[in-house]
């Protein structure tokens, strides 16, 4: 029982951190129709900040929390004003390629000017201790990623829905063009979404440094090719589609794991895209995807 | 208001608008008419900054042709679009708030959309709506709403009749009437020529891209033949 309960706490701490990584890829790729696998790196980016800033002296969680979630914002817009503007009205092929370029480009960097090695960062150790709920013992972390996102998630839905420019957001995803007859400017609006996928980044860069307590050059490409099947899983653009499909995606990780004998686990990876693969021959739009309707005429 | 002179548009090696002239006085309701493919939308594209074009725009005696779609729009020119592109996924108020978006003037703001409500009883019914299942005609009355919203002093409609049932191109064009009788300077454009010329002071006539004839609106509407003649209606 004890372990059952275990299972599913950390089933839903991965689908949660999962949910807030493709929530990322997924509000850029709503209105931009881009693939920002650099979204890795604005983790990575992020990660380093914080055993940068430990180094210097801010050794306390709270002042590293801000580190992290500052830095997120920071790097996804300068990414995207530096990399993605240029190439904004390119074939979508040419961003996915920029996108792969500021992946490669940055881990390439991290690994010539800090290390090829990973980098001890300890200071979230506090936030992963075992608590005891009842009489179950759980990890403090992955009630705090729970929360977390929950809160995350409530925030970003708020903001969509009542402020002006998270209106703007959801109404790009549809007709760009029609937004900018409103007067608002693209600029902004992308750079927004941008920011907000940026601060997801950071926060989930709290949840893998607390989890790993080490940051290295390609600390953040493996979680971003998860965040992308959660995105297709869920049906890519839609924003309600990247939740679910990070949190099935989560659990089907961990379900997939627990059923698994211990020498088999290697094969995780494999049975999580055959399942995803088979879903997607039943529902190929994803689960909450729509098939999308062109205007008659585009302007 | 609006001083358009030698615009060309071409996409590749095809000439959307050839060298097109247009002029627009304060308060004056011009109708640009041409069946289709003639070139209207890439005119007013041209005029908005949609589009890519050569030529001069001068809006206000203040020359736009350098400025972004959004830029222009904040100085007051406004466009509603041809297939009415209401943010079907947002509710009708929330197309409105959208409109707005340039303004800051929040008392201002709520009196406009209390105005547009009245004057579109239908919305005001309709506004915690998804404005995706409205109807043709009533979405064509949010995509006005929404351009108004911004308080443009020129306001171009593209094919405001386009796709419905003759009772609504009417009272569409009823509510463009009240809007020319408030001093707002419009541009219609239109493929629906008689219903456009009844309303209008003056018109343009476009075909293949080129401006071919410019008149009242009162001359071309007594003699059908010079429109024919012209566009080859």
């Amino acid at each position: 029982m004890d372990y059952l309960v275990q299972q599913i706490v950390n089933a839903l701490a991965f689908g949660a951190e999962y949910a807030l990584l493709a929530l990322g890829l997924a509000l850029v790729f709503s209105i931009m129709g881009l693939v920002n696998f650099a979204h890795g790196e604005i983790i990575a980016i992020a990660g380093y900040a914080v055993f940068f800033a430990v180094g210097l002296g801010l050794g306390s969680p709270i002042a590293a929390v801000l580190v992290a979630v500052a830095m997120g914002p920071i790097v996804a817009v300068a990414f995207e004003r530096v990399a993605f503007r240029p190439v904004r009205n390119a074939p979508p092929t040419t961003g996915l390629l920029t996108a792969f370029g500021v992946s490669i480009v940055v881990q390439n960097l991290l690994t010539l000017f800090v290390s090829p090695r990973p980098r001890a960062v300890s200071v979230f150790g506090p936030l992963n201790q075992t608590v005891f709920v009842g009489p179950y013992a759980i990890s403090s972390l992955q009630v705090i990623e729970l929360a977390v996102t929950l809160v995350a998630i409530a925030g970003l839905v708020v903001f969509l829905n009542r402020s002006l420019l998270g209106l703007a957001i959801r109404a790009a995803a549809r007709d760009f063009a029609t937004v900018r007859l409103m007067g608002i400017r693209a600029n902004r609006v992308i750079a927004t979404a941008f920011a907000l996928s940026g601060l997801l980044a950071g926060i989930v860069t709290v949840f893998m440094l607390a989890r790993r307590g080490s940051v290295e050059p390609d600390f953040g490409a493996a979680p971003v090719i998860k965040a992308f099947v959660a995105c297709v899983l869920g049906g890519f653009g839609s924003l309600a589609g990247a939740a679910v499909g990070g949190l099935m995606l989560g659990i089907l990780d961990v379900a997939i794991l627990v059923a698994l004998p211990q020498k088999y686990g290697g094969l995780r990876d494999a049975i999580t895209f055959l399942i995803v693969g088979g879903v997607l021959v039943w529902r190929p739009q994803g689960l909450l995807g729509r098939t999308v309707e062109l205007g008659d005429k585009e302007i | 208001m609006l001083v358009v002179e030698g615009l060309t548009v071409r996409y590749g090696p095809i000439v959307a608008v050839r060298a097109a002239s247009i002029r627009i006085a304060a308060g004056e309701m011009v109708a640009l008419i041409g069946p289709n493919g003639a070139g209207k939308t890439s005119l007013i594209g041209g005029v908005m900054g949609l589009v890519g074009a050569t030529g001069r725009v001068a809006f206000d005696g203040r020359d736009v042709a350098r400025l972004s779609t959004e830029d222009r729009v904040r100085l007051g020119m406004t466009v509603t679009p041809e297939g009415r592109r209401v943010f079907a996924g947002l509710t009708v108020g929330e197309n409105l708030r959208l409109g707005a978006a340039i303004r800051a003037d929040r008392r201002g703001v709520a009196d406009d959309t209390e105005r547009y409500l009245t004057m579109f009883p239908v919305l005001k019914e309709r506004l915690g709506q998804l404005a995706g299942t409205l109807s043709g005609g009533e979405q064509q009355m949010l995509a006005i709403a929404r351009s108004l919203m911004s308080r443009p002093r020129l306001l171009i409609l593209d094919e405001p009749s386009l796709g419905l049932a003759p009772r609504i191109v009417a009272r569409i064009f009823a509510h463009v009437a009240e809007l020319k009788a408030t001093g707002l300077t419009l541009l219609v454009v239109e493929q629906n020529i008689m219903q456009a010329l009844a309303v209008a002071d003056r018109a343009y006539m476009i075909a293949s891209g080129e401006i071919r004839h410019e008149g009242p609106a009162a001359a071309l509407r007594a003699d059908p033949h010079l429109v024919d003649m012209y566009i080859g209606g």
